[in-house]
């Protein structure tokens, strides 16, 4: 294997999983500064037991957050030299704006309230909590706003050889962004409202602490049903988009070859992706041009036309993205986030009827539900990363322009070997902690930690 | 002072801070299975540096995002050419993480001495691993016409870089040492104060050794700046080093810690204008003009962080004064 195509490895691996955590973070951090401040305001104590409860899973969530995200701010000097080189100017710009502006935030009042519950007053811990909400929200921005111009360069002139700057207030409102940082971040709250929701229905399938869990699940169905519809909507806004700013993106998400007037869209197929057709589909007539234009009419056009008009506009050379798997992401991503409003919907009307603990299949259906929103988020992001290959800045840059020259493909396959083990082992682990504490649930968490001394334990046994 | 040259200072304060900060929680991690004796005690080490060292290490990733934006190109060569030592820093921070949060979370004797053993190695090697890289900027590495590193992993080891990484770590144990000394009570308290005498009495001649080495391999004589800022530094290691045996702790943690600074000031002017010495032909170094962003950018960048970094230091400062009590057993949280 080349050093391209592992680096490529490398980059999903790390990034994916870097990903598996981020959103958890986004959304629970806010979960856990409410429930904090339903403490603080009324006083009633289970709040507090909840604040600490689903804020020790936060913690755990969170360390994995922070290790491997330390790798994604080096890994494009690492495997992407040349990358850097071309970008540099525009995009280290919004990494270090997020060190700067939000990490440090983060990381500094998660450590007060970590330590800060019987050193600071209540107002002041629960602020701590809230600054920590919203520095990682803020990160996302940042992050994003660097993730964007790889999608939809703005702000720029090619200048010595490389993009540079001209306006930073163009990058942080380019049109991209304005749809994907909505989109990921009320992801994120789909994600822990979910997460909230699944652990909270094991507990009351089992009885256990009903108060307790109880108002959890009330919570994380508030905001769960908000937030999955928010997604959807912004979704669709954001495909819209991307109907005009990547047209080869969603051809390929909807595995359209041929441009049509109106177009029909097709539910699920069967793509040759070398014969550029599709041997088999189910259509739904008009559809695609109505989500395309809200109307019946429009045309959509298709992957052959738009790779004839790349080819005038960038030379020779393919600019069809995997289509196959473009198109099944796309739907796999949908289709949880179907799942989960159908869901969310269900049991916010069984729960206003008072019904919902006498239906233990929903319980049960909620429990399996967590994996959904981990699925629609690696899809989405699939989608919108390998959808937009060949390019690793849209238009300007291609993928195999961009890897480091000076690293051996050896190099590369240690690290990428490596970082596979460690987070693999690092996955189980994590798994094993989070059944834990949950296994374990609330209630054993008092006001002031109890020391427990383990004796007997030596470092050189 | 134009902003390339401000932005060459404002890395190096990124790095000061870094260095001074993480640098004892480096420190303490090392020390960790020597001093602490049982889970008891090694809770009360690492629940010292508990409320800090996320927001230590984000000077570390500050400093990083800090050189892609001002300096590409040094991030770019700077990092696939020190890939595999990179690397293992990488992986270094990524169990140390991981350990603080997780050691606490299961009482079997095994699992908690796996963690503690994961703090100690993951404290090490980046302790270690800060000094090789930094004299190697200054040294000379093999970097071509095109601005790309030539060499492999091991021109990264000579013995004048391996004397800087056992400086650096010498360094940052002894800077643990003394915080321990002034975060601990009773046993432990006594424990880190004799490690801190101890630990000063070798890192003390490491230095001196790095400087006189500096004067063949960097040619340190012409250069005025860096030769007055590492015999200061020497001068104010050997002074808390004295004030460490007087039982003066809390000076000699300030002592020491301006001895990492007027290291790290030592270094960095050594290298200034250049980012990336070299070794092939002194034109092809990487300088503080040829591997910079545009104007414009650093513009942007400097009012960003103009404003936000004394905000940053304020509330740091903030925690540090929440924190300032000694640790014992009854609080622990990690
Ligand atoms: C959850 C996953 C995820 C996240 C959070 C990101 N990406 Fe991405 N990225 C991928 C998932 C991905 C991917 C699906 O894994 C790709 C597509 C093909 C590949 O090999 O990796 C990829 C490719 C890819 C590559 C090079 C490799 C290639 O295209 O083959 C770069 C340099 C980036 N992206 C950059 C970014 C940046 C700057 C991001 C944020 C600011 C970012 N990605 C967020
Ligand atoms: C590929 C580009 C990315 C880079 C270089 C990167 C960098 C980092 C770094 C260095 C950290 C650790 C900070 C600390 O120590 O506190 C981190 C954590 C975090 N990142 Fe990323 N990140 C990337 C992608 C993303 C994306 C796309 C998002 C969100 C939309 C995101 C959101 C977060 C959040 C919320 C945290 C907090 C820690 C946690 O997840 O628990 N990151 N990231
Ligand atoms: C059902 C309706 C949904 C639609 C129409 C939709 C639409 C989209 C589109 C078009 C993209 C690609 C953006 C790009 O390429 O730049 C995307 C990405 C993404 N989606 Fe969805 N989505 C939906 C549901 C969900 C759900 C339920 C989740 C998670 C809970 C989710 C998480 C993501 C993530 C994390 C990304 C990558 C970040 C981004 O580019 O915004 N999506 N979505």
């Amino acid at each position: 294997m080349d050093a391209l195509l592992l680096a490529r490895w490398q980059f999903a691996i790390t990034s994916v999983y870097h990903f598996l955590f981020v959103p958890l973070t986004l959304g629970l951090s806010v979960l856990v500064a409410i429930m904090e401040t339903i403490y603080v305001r009324t006083g009633n104590e289970t709040y507090r037991q909840m604040a600490r409860f689903w804020g020790k899973l936060f913690l755990i969530n969170f360390a994995m957050g922070v290790v491997t995200g330390i790798v994604q701010e080096f890994h494009f000097g690492m495997n992407w030299s040349e990358y850097s080189r071309f970008v540099g100017d525009i995009f280290g710009a919004p990494l270090a704006v997020e060190a700067l502006a939000a990490f440090f935030l983060e990381s500094t009042f998660l450590g007060v309230w970590i330590f800060g519950w019987d050193k600071l007053s209540k107002s002041l811990h629960a602020a701590a909590i809230w600054l920590v909400a919203l520095a990682s929200n803020l990160s996302a921005f940042w992050i994003l706003v660097a993730n964007s111009f790889m999608q939809e360069p703005v702000g720029y002139v090619i200048r010595n050889g490389r993009a540079e700057m001209t306006g930073f207030f163009a990058l942080l409102t380019n049109p991209h962004v304005l749809y994907q940082y909505p989109h990921t971040v009320l992801a994120g709250f789909t994600t822990a409202a979910f997460f909230v929701m699944g652990i909270s229905a094991y507990h009351l399938l089992r009885k256990n602490h009903l108060d307790f869990f109880r108002r959890s699940f009330r919570l994380g169905l508030i905001s769960g049903v908000i937030s999955i519809l928010l997604v959807v909507t912004v979704g669709h806004f954001q495909g819209q988009h991307l109907v005009s700013s990547q047209p080869m993106k969603m051809a390929a998400a909807e595995a359209r070859w041929e441009s049509r007037d109106p177009a029909p869209m097709s539910l699920v197929a069967v793509i040759d992706e070398k014969q550029q057709t599709n041997p088999f589909e189910i259509q739904i007539p008009y559809l695609l041009s109505f989500l395309s234009y809200n109307s019946f009419s429009g045309e959509v056009k298709g992957i052959k036309e738009i790779q004839a008009a790349y080819e005038d506009r960038y030379g020779p050379g393919n600019y069809i993205p995997p289509v196959t798997s473009v198109f099944w992401s796309f739907r796999i991503m949908v289709a949880a986030g179907a799942l989960m409003l159908l869901l969310a919907l269900l049991s916010l009307y069984l729960w206003r009827k008072g019904r919902l603990e006498t239906k233990p299949l929903v319980l049960k259906a909620f429990l399996f539900s967590i994996p959904l929103p981990y699925i629609a988020n690696t899809s989405g992001w699939y989608m919108a990363e390998v959808g937009r290959q060949p390019w690793i800045v849209y238009g300007l840059q291609r993928v195999e322009e961009a890897v480091s020259p000076v690293v051996s493909a050896g190099a590369v396959l240690t690290t990428l070997l490596v970082f596979t083990l460690l987070y693999g082992v690092l996955a189980v682990v994590d798994v094993y902690l989070l059944v834990k504490v949950v296994k374990k649930g609330p209630g054993e968490t008092p006001a002031v930690p109890r020391v427990e001394d383990v004796e007997g334990v030596s470092l050189w046994t | 002072m134009d902003l390339n040259v401000l932005w060459f200072v404002l890395i190096t304060v990124l790095f000061i801070g870094y260095f001074f900060l993480e640098g004892f929680d480096y420190g303490v991690g090392i020390l960790l299975p020597f001093l602490g004796k049982d889970d008891g005690e090694r809770r009360v080490l690492i629940n010292t540096i508990g409320p800090f060292w996320d927001g230590n290490e984000v000077w570390l990733l500050t400093a990083g995002g800090a050189i892609f934006a001002a300096f590409p190109h040094w991030y770019a060569t700077l990092f696939s050419g020190f890939y595999l030592a990179l690397f293992l820093m990488l992986v270094a921070l990524i169990v140390r993480g991981v350990a603080f949060e997780f050691r606490s979370k299961d009482d079997r004797p095994s699992w908690r001495s796996l963690w503690d053993w994961l703090i100690f190695v993951g404290s090490l090697l980046p302790a270690l691993l800060w000094g090789v890289a930094i004299t190697n900027l200054i040294r000379g590495v093999p970097i071509n016409g095109q601005m790309q590193y030539v060499g492999t992993f091991w021109h990264l080891l000579s013995p004048y870089t391996l004397a800087g990484g056992m400086t650096t770590l010498l360094l940052f144990t002894f800077h643990g040492a003394l915080f321990l000394a002034l975060k601990t009570r009773g046993e432990l308290e006594e424990r880190a104060r004799r490690a801190a005498v101890l630990v000063g009495a070798v890192a003390a001649p490491a230095l001196v050794l790095l400087v006189f080495l500096s004067y063949s391999q960097i040619g340190l004589a012409g250069r005025a700046g860096a030769t007055v800022a590492f015999w200061g530094a020497v001068v104010l290691l050997l002074a808390a080093y004295w004030l460490s045996r007087t039982g003066r702790y809390g000076l000699a943690f300030v002592g020491n810690g301006l001895a990492i600074v007027f290291s790290t000031v030592a270094f960095f002017s050594a290298l200034f204008p250049r980012v990336m010495v070299s070794s092939l032909y002194p034109q092809w170094s990487l300088t503080i003009y040829n591997a910079s962003s545009s104007p414009y950018t650093l513009k942007v960048m400097t009012i960003v962080a103009l404003t936000l970094v004394p905000v940053v230091l304020l509330y740091q400062g903030w925690t540090y004064w929440v924190f300032r009590h000694r640790v014992g057993k009854e609080h622990l949280e990690y």
